[in-house]
């Protein structure tokens, strides 16, 4: 069975979920797996769309991840004709321009009942502050539960919504986020029970006070 | 009392003799977690009432090492994902760079591929159902039988790679080296023996009372929630949602041979162990029907330029029907020599993420038979 192309998967969704921007985001690789790039705030609604539509019922989310692009300048160089000394020259001239980074969520949606698919959707933080947040699928999609965790520890992507947003490759002390691109490995730090002097500095650069415990903790008696 | 009773699940626990919880940490070194996975699991007396599962102790960032390396060099690497089915990791891996670059592969090669990615589902099936024997408590013996199984696979996988385990037998565009006739003798003798010991293997434990006892109604998982969790393989099977890849997307040459696809109905335990056994038969099938079939010629694509390996600007998700489920790699090239992007899509850890739901209402000792019936392999879990 085939599926519809992405524009049209594109003019129904803005259709049925007022406000939604929608944009398609070409892949030129030979795989020809293009994308559709969603804006955060529906994002939710759109992926409800998506699950339950009678067409395409993509109810089976298999892959999710997180993509760090980082902030760029692209040179291009023009050549212009100018007059200079009353006389006309070609000269080059170079214009830069910048693109700032952000991080990015991909999900690969399939569907079970029509076996079709994949239809890629991917949703763009801001920028690549601390503090990125992005709206979380886990609601739509339960498969997204340990993979957007996932992207939050490594990517440092905040999933808003998340039932249970905490590091789950990384331990709970670490504090960065080690796919960034920009990731800097720490120094050859290793744990000592009584540190003291420079060691002791060493140590409170690489744990900082335990920000979560790994869940023991919630685990509560019920009435 | 009769059989009828016995097979009957046990009454709902109701002791909660002082109201309070218990908290156990199960693992990480615990043989039956296979490997070292932790849960944290809180008891009413001996029935979960909550469990988190606790992963990372084997992580070593699979990811970033791809990105740091040619798309070659993670070839290798990808053999140490799940250590159990290093043939089908390749060729996941090949599947995705292919798609990306457009790579053809030979027709040889896409045969051997099937072969040996059917041997793998066989030995990673069998000694699964070794592991879950060993895990209700059937120490050793079953899974010697299923072993010694698996042995005569990991020595052809020796006599074709080099290596029992640690593969590293695909390219991008074929195979690293030919199978030679007397290599494909050896391989059928040893497929046209395996039903005998499937039977035997089934005999002795399918219909085994203890093992009905101990998995029939436990940890039961339904269609709706299997699909919104991404289940996928036996797992997904079991709970009777018809979704092979190998059916799907027909990648490989799967469309050209006959198969079953194995469906469970109760989604249960043993559904999930029954499926394995059933997925074995067929696997058997595809092997004797691609052995038959296979064409001479070559089995790499002469145009492939495997050193300084770089696909044009782009993006791939490539996935394929790993014993375990949808194994996937997803790449970005930026045009370079390295992966701008490497991905890999790992089924035991998002087959993970209902085992609190499979576990809640049982007992201890039934976490240890749904974790096994799972299928987990911790150097995929925690990459």
């Amino acid at each position: 069975m085939t599926m519809e192309s992405l524009e049209q998967i594109k003019t129904r969704v803005e259709a049925a979920v007022p406000g939604a921007k929608i944009d398609i985001i070409p892949n030129p690789g030979p795989a020809q797996q293009s994308s559709l790039l969603i804006d955060n705030e529906h994002a939710a609604a759109v992926a409800k769309f998506l699950r339950d539509d009678s067409a395409l019922r993509l109810d089976f989310c298999s892959n999710a991840t997180g993509v760090d692009w980082l902030d760029r300048t692209v040179k291009k160089t023009v050549k212009v004709k100018k007059i200079v000394d009353g006389e006309e020259k070609e000269i080059d001239e170079t214009t830069e321009e910048f693109f700032p980074g952000y991080l990015e969520a991909v999900y690969h949606l399939y569907s079970m009942t029509h076996k079709h698919g994949p239809v890629i959707i991917r949703m763009r933080t801001a920028d690549r502050a601390e503090n990125a947040r992005l709206p979380s699928l886990t609601p739509v999609y339960r498969s997204a539960e340990f993979q957007e965790r996932e992207i939050f520890d490594l990517y440092g992507v905040r999933f808003d919504g998340h039932p249970d947003l905490r590091r789950i490759l990384m331990w709970d002390e670490f504090v960065d986020y080690p796919m960034r691109k920009d990731y800097r490995e720490p120094d050859d730090y290793e744990y000592e029970p009584t540190p003291h002097d420079d060691v002791l500095e060493k140590a409170k650069m690489h744990y900082s006070a335990r920000p979560q415990l790994d869940g023991a903790e919630n685990i509560t008696a019920q009435s | 009392m009769n059989t009828t009773e016995m097979l009957q699940p046990p009454p709902a626990m109701t002791s909660r003799l002082d109201g309070e919880l218990m908290e156990v940490s199960m693992g990480p070194q615990h043989p039956s977690t296979h490997g070292v996975f932790r849960m944290n699991v809180a008891l009413d007396g001996e029935m979960v009432v909550k469990l988190k599962p606790v992963f990372g102790y084997l992580h070593r960032n699979h990811e970033k090492i791809g990105e740091n390396t040619s798309y070659l060099g993670s070839m290798p690497y990808t053999d140490r994902l799940d250590y159990f089915c290093s043939m089908t990791n390749n060729w996941a891996y090949a599947l995705s760079v292919e798609k990306l670059a457009g790579i053809e592969v030979p027709e040889r090669a896409e045969y051997l591929r099937v072969i040996l990615a059917e041997l793998t589902r066989l030995q990673n099936h069998a000694s699964l159902l070794g592991f879950l024997l060993s895990d209700m408590g059937a120490w050793g013996t079953p899974l010697m039988y299923a072993f010694r199984e698996r042995e005569k696979i990991l020595d052809l996988f020796e006599s074709l790679s080099g290596s029992r385990m640690m593969c590293d037998y695909m390219r991008f565009g074929g195979c690293r080296v030919d199978a030679g006739p007397d290599w494909m003798e050896r391989a059928k003798k040893i497929v046209d023996l395996f039903p005998k010991f499937l039977d035997e293997f089934e005999k002795l434990i399918l219909s085994n009372e203890i093992v009905i006892m101990r998995t029939q109604e436990v940890g039961k998982l339904s269609a709706e929630l299997a699909i919104n969790a991404g289940m996928t393989g036996p797992m997904l099977r079991a709970c009777g949602v018809n979704y092979d890849i190998r059916k799907v997307d027909g990648y490989g040459f799967y469309p050209r041979f006959k198969f079953r696809v194995p469906l469970g109905e109760h989604g249960d335990c043993y559904d999930r162990l029954m499926m394995r056994a059933l997925e074995m038969h067929e696997s058997v099938g595809i092997l004797k029907q691609a052995m038959e079939q296979i064409p001479a010629g070559p089995v790499m694509n002469p145009k492939v330029k495997i050193r300084a390996f770089r696909p044009p600007v782009g993006e791939a998700y490539g996935r394929i029907e790993g014993p375990k489920g949808e194994l996937g790699f997803y790449l970005i090239s930026d045009g370079g020599t390295n992966p701008y992007r490497y991905r890999v899509r790992p089924p035991s850890f998002i087959n993970l993420t209902v085992l609190e739901d499979l576990c809640l209402g049982h007992t201890v000792a039934d976490v240890m038979v749904i974790l096994g019936s799972v299928d987990i392999v911790l150097g995929e879990v925690d990459r």
